[in-house]
Formats: structure tokens, C-alpha cells, sequence
């Protein structure tokens, strides 16, 4: 087997990854129909593949674009990465911290305060108690929440709780990071600031994943992209070649 | 900005035993376990006026309930109100954490499909919630000690003991069920009946005496509540250490449902996403 990933400079490598998933042909509710069903021997699965043989390489820095159609099997890629999904086949393996920009706020509780749901919420990261502490401040300047940091987040406007949630999820810089259509998070001015600290992020070459229907972003940002069709990499290259060849097809 | 001196390299090639993994898991998740104990107690009370001293005014209510309803019938147990709430508070915090473990991995199920955690911090923080609770509860039962005028023996010191016992059974337990309840939702619902059920046939609320000899034997001996309540009411009631053959029988129990409890939760947990 080729081992690219003994090179420093890969930081993603899936090797013929499959994901499948086992949906029984009737939802089987209880256990007690599950067992009737057992020894009846007709409990029986349509199996689906979400992802089929993929293999990509992703090298430090880039920012590495998925596109395709909805339920092509983009979002269950990004799952395989940030290890919420084990692949069925095959073989995932990166180095560094990756940080999953998925559903920003996920996790936060609505009678705790803000503050409270910034140790929540950063724990939840894998962050320690101590390093929380040290960059609450940025965080809650960040997320520019002012004497509302004490408030219980019930009293917060969308808004605010998205910004809270992109502050803590972006104070750290990760060494992956992904993001499932989150970039459209707040007001104008919150937008520029987000779009400042991701260039930050490139800067420092930290490779990102990044999940959009939007071509526009894909054409302005990624490096290279790969077009997704039912579980298969159709194509991977450079972003105006790829998002041409996905528009025909 | 941290930059970790060491890289972290996850490769799904190698991995470890399922079971290990999880527990490493939650040595580096343990802020991650305190901010879900601490986010479950500060939001279970935080807009009742008496707060926290809800954990200790439930039980000595259903004492005083108890007490009044049983205690003509049980004339034979002395000092009942200590018997029944010493019963009462081990039982409640078997069960309530149990339930607490389904219903945070079921809660939890949207975050296990968002980003990576130890799959175990919900059914350990659920028991680690009910072991603070169950600290709280020991107040009004010394409580009562002193106002029923019995004395407060050594043997109090065995009581953390008793309760490491009982949590790692309610552990236990929690991980099978909340491995279940993932694929049947229906486990959840099941599980209160049996709860009920299983109080009652479990000396609580009666003194084991009152079971016919007929089956006393089985309620009592293959029930691994009796043996944890037993340690745990000993000390505290009887004033007594309990003896060596309670002991074993009572750590085999806890150990065993434990390990296998987590062992079988480590093996299902990689499946749990795959359940829509």
C-alpha cells in the first residue's frame, strides 16, 4: 500500500473509504416486534452507500471545496472527518486538531448564560476548563456581546447566539477546519469580520473543508475542489474546471 | 493562540480497543463531564425559588408520606422513618440516574452527529449528577438520625464506599440501557414500568421479613438491588459495618454489571451514528 501521508505536508488521507448505511426495509419499532421479527428471520436491509471508494489527499493549506447535489454524500464526508462517522471501509487519517464549524451553537442551553455556554460549548470542543478561561475574553469581544455575557441565552436574539457560537468554535485556530454552509452567520459588519478571521486562517495555513452549494464562494476561495455524485468522487481539480464540468453534467 | 506541542494523529486503521478508547476518552474529556454536571444542576433549579434544596426536602417528604401511610402496618421495624428514607434514597438515585443516561445519549444523539466526544460523558455525567444529588440527601437523613435520637455510628465511614457501589452499578446499567434505547426507542418507556415493578419487589419501603418464605429467597438473593441497598442502609440504620460476605456480594455485583456495561457500550458506540 502507497503511505503518501508519511509526507509532513499531507494532512488529510482517505483510502477507499466506504460508508454504508443499513436501513431496514420497515421501521422496526420495538423490541418486542424486532425479536418476533428475528425469529422469523425476516428482518431484512436495503443497504445504501452514502460514500463509495473515495480517495482524496489534501495537503497542508488548502482549501479544499466539495460540491454536488443535495444527499450526494458531501455532509457524510465531513462527518468521516471530524470522526463522528467511522467509515464502514477503508481508512481516514489526518493529523492535527480539527475543528468542526457544523451547526454553530449546537450544544448550548437556554437557561444557562452566556458565559456559562462558552465553558459548555468549549468543553464540548475538547478545550480544558484553563484554556477557556484564558481566551474568554476574546471570545466574549469577539462575539461583541457586551454586559450580555451574564444574561441567560433564552434572552439572546439569533443573532447574537450565532455569534457566540462562531467565537468560541474560532478562537482556537484548529489545524482543520470544516465547514458545513456556515458562512453566512449575522449582520453585514459580523460577516466581515468572520470573512477577516478566516483569511487569518489561511494566512497561517490551516487546511479547511468546505461544504457550499454557492459557486461563487467556491470560485472566490477554494484551492482545489472535488464534485460529489452518490457516494463518488466524479472529479477533482481546479475550482472553475470542476464547477464547469458539474454545471453540464 | 495554543499551538500543541504534539500533533495529533487519528488514523482508523489503528485504533484501540473500543473500550479503552473510551475511557482514555474521558480522562481528557473530564472539563467536558464537569460542565455537563454542572450545566444539569444549575439548570434543574434555577428558576425555583428554594433551589438545590429540593434534593434534600423530596426525600424527607416522601418519608414523612411513607411514614405516615406504613407505619402502623410495619410497627415490628424500629425507627421506620430512617429504614424507609435510608431505602428511599438509594433506590431514587439508582433509578433516577438510569433513567437520566437514556435520556441524555437520546438528547445527546444530535451532538454525537455534529462533532466528536467520548460517547460515555452522557451516562457518566448522568451518574456523576446523581452521586452529587445523593451527597445532598445524606443531610436530612443524618437529619433524622439525630431527631429520632439514634446515634451516629462509626460505621458512617463506609457510606462513600456504598455509594461508589452503587454509582458504578448505576453505571452499569445505564450503558446497557442507553445502548438499547439508541436502537429501540421503546426501551425508555419499557423501563419505568419495570422500575416500578422492581421497587416494589425490592425491600424499600418493607422490611425483608414480611416476604413470604416462599420466594424470599428470590426476591431478595438473585435482586442486585437488595445487596446494594443493604450495603448502603447498614452503616446508617443498623449502625453497623457490613460484613465481608455482603461486601463481596455487593462489589461482585457492581463490578461485574460495569464492566460488562461498558465493554458492551464501547463495542455498539461506532454504530450509533449510522442510526438515523
Amino acid at each position: 500500500m502507497i503511505q503518501p501521508y508519511d509526507n509532513a505536508e499531507t494532512v488529510i488521507h482517505l483510502d477507499n473509504v466506504s460508508v454504508r448505511y443499513r436501513l431496514p426495509e420497515e421501521r422496526v419499532g420495538t423490541l418486542k416486534e424486532y425479536a418476533i421479527r428475528v425469529l422469523q428471520k425476516r428482518v431484512s436491509y436495503n443497504s445504501f452507500w452514502a460514500l463509495h471508494n473515495v480517495t482524496i489527499n489534501v495537503k497542508r493549506g488548502e482549501i479544499f471545496g466539495f460540491i454536488g447535489r443535495n444527499g450526494a454524500g458531501k455532509s457524510t464526508l465531513l462527518k468521516v472527518i471530524s470522526r463522528v462517522l467511522v467509515p464502514t471501509e477503508g481508512r481516514v487519517w489526518f493529523q492535527g486538531r480539527v475543528s468542526p464549524l457544523l451547526e454553530l451553537g449546537a450544544g448550548f442551553h437556554p437557561e444557562l448564560t452566556g458565559r456559562e455556554n462558552v465553558f459548555l460549548n468549549g468543553s464540548l470542543l475538547g478545550h480544558s476548563r484553563r484554556e477557556i478561561e484564558n481566551h474568554l475574553e476574546d471570545i466574549v469581544d469577539f462575539a461583541e456581546l457586551g454586559a450580555f455575557i451574564d444574561a441567560p441565552l433564552r434572552t439572546y436574539s439569533s443573532g447574537m447566539v450565532a455569534r457566540l457560537g462562531f467565537a468560541v468554535a474560532t478562537t482556537w485556530r484548529p489545524e482543520i477546519l470544516i465547514l458545513d454552509e456556515v458562512l453566512s452567520v449575522g449582520d453585514e459588519a459580523f460577516q466581515l469580520k468572520c470573512q477577516k478571521r478566516m483569511d487569518g486562517f489561511h494566512k497561517n495555513k490551516v487546511t479547511s473543508l468546505l461544504v457550499t452549494h454557492s459557486m461563487q464562494t467556491v470560485e472566490n476561495l477554494c484551492t482545489r475542489v472535488a464534485w460529489i455524485d452518490h457516494g463518488v468522487i466524479k472529479a477533482i481539480g481546479r475550482p472553475d474546471d470542476i464547477i464547469k464540468a458539474y454545471r453540464q453534467g | 493562540m495554543e499551538v500543541s506541542e504534539k500533533v495529533f494523529i487519528y488514523d482508523s486503521a489503528k485504533r484501540g480497543s473500543p473500550a479503552l478508547e473510551e475511557l482514555r476518552g474521558i480522562f481528557q474529556y473530564r472539563d467536558l463531564i464537569y460542565q455537563l454536571v454542572r450545566r444539569d444542576i444549575v439548570t434543574r433549579y434555577k428558576r425555583s425559588v428554594l433551589g438545590i434544596a429540593w434534593t434534600m426536602l423530596q426525600p424527607l417528604g416522601m418519608m414523612i408520606i411513607m411514614t405516615l401511610v406504613f407505619s402502623n402496618l410495619f410497627q415490628a421495624v424500629k425507627g421506620y422513618p430512617l429504614y424507609i428514607l435510608s431505602g428511599l434514597v438509594s433506590w431514587t438515585f439508582f433509578a433516577q440516574t438510569t433513567t437520566a443516561a437514556i435520556h441524555q445519549i437520546v438528547w445527546g444523539g444530535t451532538l454525537l452527529h455534529r462533532i466528536y466526544m467520548p460517547r460515555t460523558s452522557f451516562a457518566v455525567s448522568a451518574i456523576c449528577t446523581g452521586v452529587i444529588n445523593l451527597m445532598f440527601s445524606l443531610v436530612p437523613l443524618i437529619a433524622i438520625i439525630l431527631i429520632t435520637g439514634k446515634s451516629i455510628h462509626v460505621s458512617i465511614i463506609f457510606v462513600p464506599v456504598a455509594m461508589i457501589l452503587l454509582a458504578a452499578f448505576a453505571l452499569g446499567v445505564g450503558l446497557i440501557l442507553s445502548t438499547l434505547a439508541i436502537y429501540f426507542p421503546d426501551v425508555a418507556e419499557m423501563y419505568q414500568i419495570i422500575l416500578v415493578a422492581w421497587m416494589y419487589v425490592t425491600p424499600i419501603i418493607y422490611p425483608e421479613e414480611i416476604l413470604p418464605e416462599a420466594y424470599r429467597f428470590w426476591v431478595t438473593n438473585l435482586n442486585p438491588m437488595y445487596h446494594l441497598i443493604k450495603v448502603f442502609r447498614m452503616p446508617l440504620y443498623d449502625g453497623i459495618f457490613p460484613g465481608w460476605t455482603e461486601l463481596v456480594i455487593a462489589s461482585g455485583i457492581a463490578i461485574t454489571t460495569l464492566v460488562i456495561g461498558w465493554l458492551f457500550f464501547a463495542k455498539k458506540a461506532d454504530e450509533f451514528t449510522y442510526q438515523a
